[in-house]
C-alpha cells in the first residue's frame, strides 16, 4: 500500500478505536450514574424504583427531625405538602439544613418506603430553592388546587 | 457622579471597540495602511476607558456608595477593605466587567508585544479581539450594568458579600481564571486572522504559541486556586466535585492543553494546521460556553448569581454567533491549506496526535456529562443529574493513558522513530516506575488497582522526563554544561510534565488512601484518624470583624502521643446575612493534611465532627504551580526574544545574552 495511505489508515484506525472505547465507556458509565429526581408524591405513589440510586427533594417538615442520641444518625421527613417521605441519614448535615428549608437528598429507597440517604444537599443561600424542589412544590400545590375545586373543572383539564 | 462617569466610560469603550472591530479589518482587506495603523491606538484607548470604568466601580465599593445597586447588593460598610476590593468581582455585573478588563488587557498586550508581526496580521488580530469586546460590552451595558443606581431611596447599608466569598481565595481565584479564559481569545483571534488571509504557516504557529501558553498557565493556576478554595472553604475537604461550574473551567483547559501541543507540531513540522486552527476556535468557544453556563443562571452553584433569562439568551446568541461565524470561515478557508511534510506511523507527530485524541476525548466526555442534564431539562425530558462516578469512571482511564503515552512520547523523534529502539529505551523507565509504584503500595499498606495504575502512570512520567533530561544533558564538557545548554522551552516542558505527574499522584493517593470520619464528639473526647489522634479539648467564642464564631479547640497527636498541632475549626455566623459558615482547621503538610471541621450541634454538649486524613492532597495544587511555572519559563525562551532583538537593532545578538524583554506580554 502507498505509505501515505497506510499512514492515513493507521490514524483512522487509531481514531476509530479511541472513539469506540470512549463510546463504550460513556454509555456504560452513563447507565450506571444517571440519578433521576422524584418528588415525595411520586415516591408515595410508588413511582420511584426501589434500591436504585435516585434523588428526592422537598421541604424538611417542621418538627420531624429526630437525632439519635448516640451517633450521627438523623431522621427527618421531606414533604411537598401533599405527601411526605421519611429520610434516614448518617453524617454531617449541611450548614443551611433546617426545618422548613428545601433540601435534595441522594440515596436509595428501601422496601418499606424509607429513603436511605447518603448525601444531603441544602444550598448555600437561604433564599435559594433547588429548582427540582420548586417544581415539585408547585406541582403538588396545583394538584391540590385542582382537587379542591372539584371534578367539574378537571374535565376541562389538559 | 462617579458612577455616571463609569457608565460613560463604558459607552465610550463600546464605541472604540466598535471602531477597532471594523476599521483595521477594512484597512487590512483593502490594503490601506492608514486604516490599519488605527489598530494600536484604538486598543490603547479601549483599555484606558475600560480600566477607568473598573477603577470607578472599585471606588464606589471602597467608599461604600450604596446608591449603586451592585454595591448595595454585594458589599457592606462592616466589610474589611480588602473584601470590599474583591467584592468588585463578587457578583455578576462586576465579574463581567473584570472579564472585559482582562479582554482589553490582552488586546493591549497583543498591540504592545507584536512589533515584529506584519501590520496586516496585527490589525486583523486586534480587530477580532475588538469584535469579542463589542459583544461583551454590549452584554454589560444592555443587561448587566454595574453602575445602575437605586435612587432616591438609597439603602442605609449594603446586603453584604456572600460570606462564602469573603476569603483570600476569592481575591485571586477569579482574576487568574479570567486571565486564562480570556487569554484564549488571543489564540482565537490569531486563528481567525490566519484564516482570513490564508496564512497558516509555521510563523503563525510561533506567534500564537506563547500567547496560548500564557493563557493556559493562568488557567491552570485559576483552576487550582478554585480547587484549593473549595477544599478549605466550601467542600468539607473535597477538592473536585465535577460540579458543572468546575467542568466549565476544565473544558477550555483540556482543549487548551491539546491546542498547546498541536501548536508545537505545527510550529516545528508544519503539519496539523487545520486541526490546530479548529482547536483554537473550539477552545475559545468552550471559554464562552463556560461563561454562558456560569453567568446565565442555567446552573445553580456558588458561582451562579441572580439569574435573569434575558442574560442567558444574550450570551447564548453571542456564543452562537462566535461558533457559527468562525466555523463557517473555517469551512471555507481551511481546505486552502496544504500539507507537504511527511511523517512515519511511529514518530513524535503521531504521539502528539494521540495526545490530542485523548485530550479531545476527555473534553467531549466532560462536555457530555455537563450538558446532557441541561439539555434534557430544557427539552422537558426529566430532571436528572450525572454523578461524580460517571466522571471518575470515564476520566481516570483517559488521564492514565495520557500519562503512559507521555512517558513514551518524550523519547520519540520527529519524522520517524524506530519501534525497537524506542522499546529498548523504555525498558529501564518501565522497571524503575514499577519499583516505585510497588514501594508506594507497600508504604501505604494496601493494594488498590486504581491507586496502582495512577501511581504507575505518574512515576512513569517523572522517570521518563528525568531520563530524557539526563540523556540530553550528557556532554563532553560536563553535566552542568549540558544542563545549561538545554533551552528554556525544554525546561518549561519538563516542568509542565512534572506538574502533571504531581497532580496525578496527588489525585490518586488522596482519593485512594484518604480517610474520612464523621464522628459525634463532646469536649474531652478523642477520635482516631489514620495514625493520628484528635482530642477535642474545649469550645469557645470569638468575634471577628463582621461575624461571631464558636470554635472548638482540638489537639492532634501522632501515634507516639506527641502533640503535632492545635487546630481551632469554627462555625461562623455572619451578622448581615445571618449565614452560618464552617471554617475548617487544617494542619497542612507536604505529605499529608489533617482536616477538622465542626458540623452541627447534635446535643447540648455534642457536635458532629468531620475528621480527615488527606495524604498528598497539597500535590494537586503544587502540580498546578509547576505547570504554570513551566508555561512561563517556556515563553521566556530565547527564540521568542532573539527575533525581537534582531528586528529592533538589526544586529545579531550574542547567543549567551540575557538581555531583551522576554515575552512577558501577559503581565
Amino acid at each position: 500500500m502507498h505509505p501515505v495511505r497506510k499512514k492515513r489508515l493507521t490514524i483512522v484506525l487509531f481514531l476509530l478505536i479511541g472513539l469506540s472505547i470512549a463510546v463504550a465507556l460513556t454509555t456504560y458509565a452513563l447507565r450506571q450514574n444517571i440519578n433521576l429526581f422524584y418528588d415525595p408524591s411520586q415516591i408515595a405513589a410508588g413511582e420511584a424504583p426501589v434500591d436504585v440510586r435516585i434523588r428526592a427533594g422537598g421541604m424538611v417538615q417542621e418538627d420531624s427531625v429526630i437525632r439519635d442520641p448516640e451517633s450521627l444518625k438523623v431522621e427527618f421527613k421531606v414533604t411537598d405538602f401533599t405527601s411526605s417521605v421519611l429520610v434516614e441519614y448518617t453524617g454531617i448535615l449541611p450548614d443551611l439544613f433546617a426545618e422548613g428549608q428545601g433540601v435534595v437528598a441522594m440515596g436509595r429507597l428501601d422496601g418499606e418506603g424509607r429513603f436511605m440517604a447518603d448525601q444531603v444537599l441544602a444550598k448555600h443561600d437561604e433564599n435559594y430553592m433547588p429548582p427540582e424542589v420548586n417544581d415539585a412544590l408547585e406541582k403538588a400545590a396545583s394538584l391540590r388546587a385542582a382537587e379542591s375545586t372539584g371534578a367539574a373543572e378537571s374535565s376541562t383539564g389538559y | 457622579m462617579y458612577p455616571e462617569l463609569g457608565q460613560m466610560a463604558l459607552i465610550l469603550a463600546l464605541l472604540l471597540a466598535s471602531l477597532l472591530a471594523v476599521v483595521p479589518l477594512v484597512g487590512s482587506v483593502t490594503g490601506r495602511e492608514q486604516l490599519q495603523a488605527f489598530s494600536r491606538p484604538l486598543s490603547a484607548g479601549l483599555f484606558v476607558f475600560v480600566a477607568l470604568a473598573f477603577a470607578l466601580l472599585t471606588h464606589a465599593f471602597l467608599t461604600d456608595d450604596f446608591s449603586v445597586a451592585y454595591v448595595a447588593n454585594n458589599s457592606n460598610s462592616m466589610l474589611p477593605w480588602y473584601y470590599k476590593f474583591s467584592a468588585v468581582w463578587g457578583g455578576h455585573e462586576g465579574s463581567l466587567l473584570l472579564w472585559i478588563l482582562m479582554l482589553v488587557g490582552w488586546t493591549l498586550a497583543v498591540a504592545v508585544f507584536s512589533r515584529r508581526l506584519p501590520t496586516v496580521m496585527v490589525s486583523q488580530v486586534l480587530s477580532v479581539m475588538g469584535m469579542v469586546t463589542v459583544g461583551f460590552l454590549l452584554f454589560t451595558i444592555l443587561t448587566s450594568n454595574p453602575f445602575d443606581r437605586i435612587l432616591p431611596n438609597v439603602p442605609a447599608d449594603g446586603a453584604d458579600l456572600n460570606p462564602l466569598l469573603q476569603d483570600f481565595g476569592l481575591i485571586i481565584h477569579p482574576p487568574m481564571l479570567y486571565m486564562g479564559y480570556v487569554g484564549f481569545s488571543v489564540a482565537f483571534a490569531f486563528a481567525i486572522a490566519a484564516l482570513i488571509n490564508g496564512r497558516l504557516d509555521a510563523a503563525w504557529a510561533r506567534w500564537s504559541r506563547p500567547w496560548t501558553t500564557v493563557a493556559w498557565s493562568f488557567l491552570s493556576l485559576g483552576i487550582a486556586l478554585g480547587s484549593w478554595w473549595a477544599y478549605y472553604e466550601l467542600g468539607w475537604g473535597g477538592w473536585w466535585f465535577w460540579d458543572p461550574v468546575e467542568n466549565a473551567s476544565l473544558l477550555p483547559w483540556l482543549s487548551g492543553t491539546a491546542l498547546m501541543h498541536s501548536l508545537a507540531v505545527t510550529e516545528k513540522r508544519g503539519v496539523f494546521k487545520s486541526w490546530t486552527v479548529l482547536l483554537a476556535i473550539v477552545t475559545f468557544s468552550l471559554s464562552l460556553l463556560g461563561t454562558f453556563l456560569v453567568r446565565s443562571g442555567v446552573l445553580t452553584s456558588v458561582h451562579a448569581f441572580a439569574s435573569d433569562p434575558e442574560r442567558g439568551t444574550f450570551l447564548l446568541i453571542l456564543l452562537a454567533i462566535t461558533i457559527v461565524s468562525s466555523l463557517t470561515l473555517y469551512a471555507f478557508r481551511a481546505p486552502v491549506v496544504h500539507v507537504r511534510a511527511r511523517y512515519a506511523g511511529l514518530s513524535r507527530e503521531v504521539f502528539l496526535l494521540l495526545n490530542n485524541v485523548l485530550l479531545v476525548a476527555s473534553t467531549l466526555l466532560v462536555l457530555l456529562g455537563t450538558i446532557y442534564p441541561l439539555v434534557l431539562d430544557y427539552l422537558d425530558m426529566g430532571r436528572l443529574s450525572i454523578g461524580e462516578p460517571f466522571f471518575n469512571l470515564t476520566f481516570s482511564p483517559l488521564a492514565v493513558a495520557a500519562g503512559l503515552l507521555l512517558g513514551a512520547g518524550i523519547f520519540s523523534r520527529w519524522k520517524k522513530t524506530d519501534g525497537g529502539w524506542l522499546g529498548r529505551k523504555l525498558l529501564w523507565p518501565l522497571a524503575a516506575s514499577t519499583l516505585v509504584t510497588a514501594l508506594v503500595m507497600v508504604g501505604y499498606g494496601e493494594f488498590k488497582p486504581w491507586a496502582f495504575v495512577g501511581t504507575f502512570s505518574a512515576s512513569w512520567v517523572v522517570i521518563a522526563t528525568f531520563w530524557d533530561l539526563w540523556e540530553k544533558s550528557g556532554s563532553r564538557k560536563g553535566r552542568l554544561y549540558g544542563l545549561k545548554r538545554q533551552s528554556r522551552s525544554y525546561y518549561g516542558m519538563v516542568l509542565g510534565h512534572l506538574g502533571m505527574a504531581i497532580v496525578m499522584a496527588g489525585a490518586t493517593i488522596a482519593s485512594n488512601y484518604g480517610i474520612e470520619r464523621d464522628v459525634r464528639m463532646s469536649p474531652g473526647d478523642t477520635a482516631q484518624v489514620g495514625d493520628y489522634k484528635a482530642v477535642f479539648v474545649e469550645t469557645g467564642n470569638r468575634r471577628g470583624a463582621n461575624f461571631t464564631a464558636e470554635y472548638g479547640r482540638f489537639e492532634i497527636l501522632d501515634s507516639e502521643g506527641d502533640l503535632v498541632s492545635v487546630q481551632m475549626p469554627e462555625k461562623r455566623q455572619y451578622l448581615v446575612q445571618r449565614n452560618v459558615m464552617t471554617e475548617a482547621g487544617i494542619d497542612a503538610g507536604l505529605f499529608r493534611d489533617i482536616f477538622i471541621a465542626v458540623g452541627e450541634r447534635v446535643a447540648e454538649d455534642a457536635w458532629a465532627i468531620r475528621l480527615q486524613y488527606k495524604p498528598l492532597v497539597r500535590w494537586l495544587w503544587l502540580g498546578a504551580i509547576f505547570m504554570a511555572a513551566g508555561g512561563f519559563l517556556a515563553i521566556s525562551d530565547r527564540r521568542y526574544r532573539i527575533r525581537d532583538k534582531v528586528r529592533d537593532t538589526d544586529v545579531p545578538v550574542p547567543s549567551g545574552s540575557k538581555a531583551g524583554k522576554p515575552a512577558e506580554a501577559a503581565s
